[in-house]
């Protein structure tokens, strides 16, 4: 029976890709590690090996096909003595290959009761694919008739870095593999070509090492930008970040500036287990001196790094690996700018105000579609910065719906949420009608199990339940 | 019959690679040596008085006092050029910025935690910076300051200014992992650095040879293949010999360097520390053998100056410090608007 070749997903996040080169035709044989074929993701250019031996049957995706969905047969592969152009197998699941084959020597494990092999949903997927959902309302700030381009959160990051690197020779960038191999996740894709090695750095494994390094450029009056390969490994280097970057302003009575952006990946990624999935946006905003930023979409993200590449403060600019390949519209102007410091809109209602920022806004606006339909009208609005935390945009939109629900992907103990729960409490007590209420991952380290992560983090289910709860629907 | 043995050369082994020259001491005119001898006693009695300052209340929290070690900061930064060369250090920081022409009145009314002190109060004894001086810190963190260093060497490099860095740490902060991190980067960049380890002996109360399993602490860059030098950090001379060794090192872009220097301090880790880890003999001893200030003292006396005319200096150091001390114990406290201020640069 022939052996269907599958497009594979060759990163957690990837839905389709480009069928770049078919490095085998119909009627060779293969073994098992043979490249069969080059796969473009949004990331990078992936070789396919071959996991069976056979002939290859028949190649049913040409060379240089785009948008191919994960799961799709590209082509099969026959055993021995059978014929080429033979009919296909029918589909059997994905992971059937890899578990007992039935003709399995008895004392193998017994396959567990109900136990048909399936693709395990994850909880990072659902926060994937509510990442869908674009604002409704444009920014206030545009210019009328401003055009849009539709691009990657992470082609907008990038351009920021250089138009920022274009307009000021001060500006560099520094952290692991960010030249040669082009940026772990690709953020910096194309900047040494177009910079150069004196300002885009490859550093050794050394995290402590090369943000103090940093630091110390930016006292001496350079602007670096240091990119953590995410920032679960930035706790080796958070002593530069608080001790050294955010107090020297203060300690040296305003002499001594340190303007620096710490910039990578935060929160959870997909099935990556607990030392690679923490949102550290709590721990950061705790420390004055220092500017933390998490944007959503990629018009922020794009406006607000080349803002906080130009501020005299220490930045820490969080971003979401799983928004990278996201994408949304960005204002195509020559240099777009988002205030740091401000609260925006992202969705107008009167019935109850849900405060999110990242990641969690695309669950917050998928809850508040559902809402919605069942005649609940809530307004969403993104803090994008949370230290300074635009207060005063969350108490506007509680005086006019009355309740309030914070979500977070991260921890709820000592979380921003409790902080803007604490917020509106001191200073918007009179205009609440039921308590504020948190929504946010379970308090648990994030489990590898794809049903377990799934239960851990945030969703949209949970959202729209703690909206009925003070709605009192 | 065997093989005959093969010829031995009497040659000694090349090293594999560039080494510095042993430095020698530095041949000072009168002139400089005066100067130097003055520099030192200043430091000497600044620290003198800010431990006085501490007993009557008027300093609080950490304070370190340099006695003992004025060699080191005078000798290495007399080599420097002011203009370019950027200095940085750890909490023992007093010392550096004399060293660096800093006023004593903005340094001690920092001391005393006054709006006129260099960090407007907000400061204090570990955290002193002179922008302007280009002396940066003033550090607290044990070792922070061997990355940030490492950093500035990093602006004089993208820059181009022609500067070095200089960044000292104890022999207590050399066994921080960051700084092999920071040596690591600089040899593998060829960053302008010298990295100055001030052996004083004891990391607070733990002696070199109880925390170090190499306590030859100036080979600790062999393995970056940075060399070191080790220098008697009591002789000003030697200092500044190594010194120019260092920078000439260093600006012939050969990457850093590192000085060892064998020093002593006479006081405690900080003023609350009692030095119960070592004898007061072994303390004494050093004073009475090797003291910086005597021994600068002999040589200008064999250089024909007279006894009257160091008396002079020492009267105008003294009143100098005084000065600086009823500065800092009059002049006001900062205002308590500046609670707020220099959180941040900007207004969000």
């Amino acid at each position: 029976m022939a052996i269907e070749i599958k497009m594979p997903a060759l990163s957690p996040t990837m839905e389709e890709g480009t069928l770049a080169k078919w490095l085998i035709k119909e009627g060779d044989t293969v073994k098992s590690g043979d490249i069969m074929a080059e796969i473009e993701t949004d990331k990078a250019t992936m070789e396919f090996e071959a996991v069976d031996e056979g002939t290859v049957g028949k190649i049913l995706v040409a060379e240089g096909s785009e948008g191919v969905k994960v799961g799709t047969v590209i082509a099969t592969l026959l055993a021995e003595g059978e014929e080429a152009g033979a009919e296909p197998a029918p589909a059997a699941t994905e992971q059937a290959a890899e578990s007992a084959a039935p003709d399995a020597p008895k004392d193998a494990a017994p396959a567990p009761e109900g136990g048909e092999p399936h693709k395990a949903e994850t909880g990072a997927r659902q926060l994937f694919e509510a990442a869908k959902h674009d604002s409704d309302i444009a920014d206030p700030a545009l210019p009328e008739g401003t055009e849009m381009v539709r691009m990657t959160l992470r082609e907008a990051l990038r351009d920021a870095m250089a138009e920022e690197m274009r307009a000021d020779d001060r500006v560099f960038v520094m952290g692991e593999e960010v030249a040669q191999y082009q940026g772990a996740y690709k953020v910096t894709q194309g900047l040494l070509d177009e910079f150069g090695e004196r300002r885009v750095i490859d550093t050794p494994i050394t995290e402590y090492g090369f943000a103090g390094i940093g630091t110390g450029a930016a006292m001496g009056g350079l602007k670096p930008i240091v990119e953590f390969m995410t920032f679960n490994f930035a706790m080796q280097a958070i002593d530069h970040i608080i001790n050294s970057a955010a107090k020297t302003n203060y300690m040296s009575g305003g002499q001594m500036r340190c303007p620096i952006v710490f910039r990578g990946p935060n929160g959870a990624a997909s099935r990556v287990g607990a030392q690679h999935s923490q949102n550290y946006g709590p721990w950061y905003a705790a420390v004055p001196g220092l500017i933390v930023i998490a944007p959503y979409d990629a018009a922020d993200a794009k406006g607000l790094l080349k803002a906080a590449i130009r501020s005299e403060d220490p930045v820490v600019f969080l971003e979401n690996e799983l928004l990278y390949g996201r994408s949304f519209d960005v204002p195509k102007l020559d240099d777009y700018v988002v205030p740091i410091g401000k609260a925006r809109t992202m969705r107008a209602g009167k019935d109850v105000t849900i405060v999110s920022y990242s990641i969690g806004v695309g669950l917050a606006l998928e809850a508040a579609e559902k809402l919605a339909a069942e005649g609940i009208d809530a307004e969403v609005i993104d803090l994008r910065t949370l230290r300074p935390l635009d207060t005063q945009a969350v108490l506007r939109s509680v005086k006019k719906t009355n309740r309030l629900v914070v979500v977070e992907e991260g921890w709820a103990t000592c979380s921003i949420a409790s902080e803007i729960s604490a917020v509106v409490m001191e200073q918007g007590f009179d205009d609440l009608d039921a308590p504020v209420l948190r929504v946010a991952n379970e308090d648990v380290p994030l489990p590898y199990a794809a049903n377990l992560e799934k239960l851990a983090l945030v969703n949209a289910d949970k959202i729209i339940a703690a909206v009925k709860k003070v709605t009192y629907r | 019959m065997a093989k005959a043995p093969a010829t031995r050369t009497a040659q000694p082994p090349v090293p594999n690679r560039e080494r510095p020259n042993e430095p020698v001491p530095y041949a000072a005119s009168k002139d400089e040596l005066l100067a130097l001898y003055k520099q030192m006693l200043l430091i000497r009695r600044f620290e003198e008085k800010a431990g006085q300052l501490y007993g009557l209340g008027f300093i609080g929290g950490f304070c370190h006092l340099y006695i003992g070690q004025e060699a080191v900061a005078v000798g290495l930064q007399s080599a420097l050029d002011g203009e370019k060369d950027s200095v940085i250090t750890g909490y023992r920081d007093h010392g550096h910025m004399l060293a660096y022409g800093i006023d004593p009145k903005v340094i001690m009314a920092e001391l005393t935690g006054r709006a006129a002190g260099i960090s407007k109060g907000k400061g204090g004894s570990m955290h002193m910076f002179s922008t302007e001086k280009k002396f940066y810190g003033g550090h607290g963190i044990v070792g922070a300051q061997v990355s940030l260093g490492t950093g500035l060497a990093f602006k004089h490099k993208y820059s181009g200014d022609g500067g070095v860095a200089m960044a000292y740490f104890g022999d207590g902060a050399a066994n921080q992992g960051q700084v092999y991190e920071s040596f690591n980067m600089a040899e593998l960049w060829k960053l302008p650095i010298i990295y100055v380890i001030e052996n004083n002996q004891y990391a607070m109360g733990t002696s070199v040879n109880r925390s170090s399993s190499e306590d030859q602490l100036y080979k600790r860059g062999e393995s970056f293949r940075i060399p070191g030098i080790q220098v008697d950090g009591m002789d000003v001379l030697a200092c500044r010999g190594a010194a120019e060794e260092a920078l000439a090192w260093v600006r012939a872009g050969k990457g850093p360097i590192i000085l060892e220097m064998k020093t002593y301090r006479y006081r405690g880790h900080s003023m609350s520390d009692p030095a119960k880890y070592r004898s007061r003999e072994e303390v004494q001893a050093v004073r009475d053998k090797s003291d910086p200030i005597d021994h600068i003292k002999k040589l200008l006396e064999e250089q024909g100056v007279q006894e009257e005319d160091l008396k002079t200096v020492e009267q105008a150091i003294r009143k100098t410090v005084n000065e600086a001390a009823d500065f800092a114990e009059q002049t006001p406290e900062p205002d308590v608007a500046e609670l707020y201020t220099d959180v941040l640069v900007e207004r969000y």
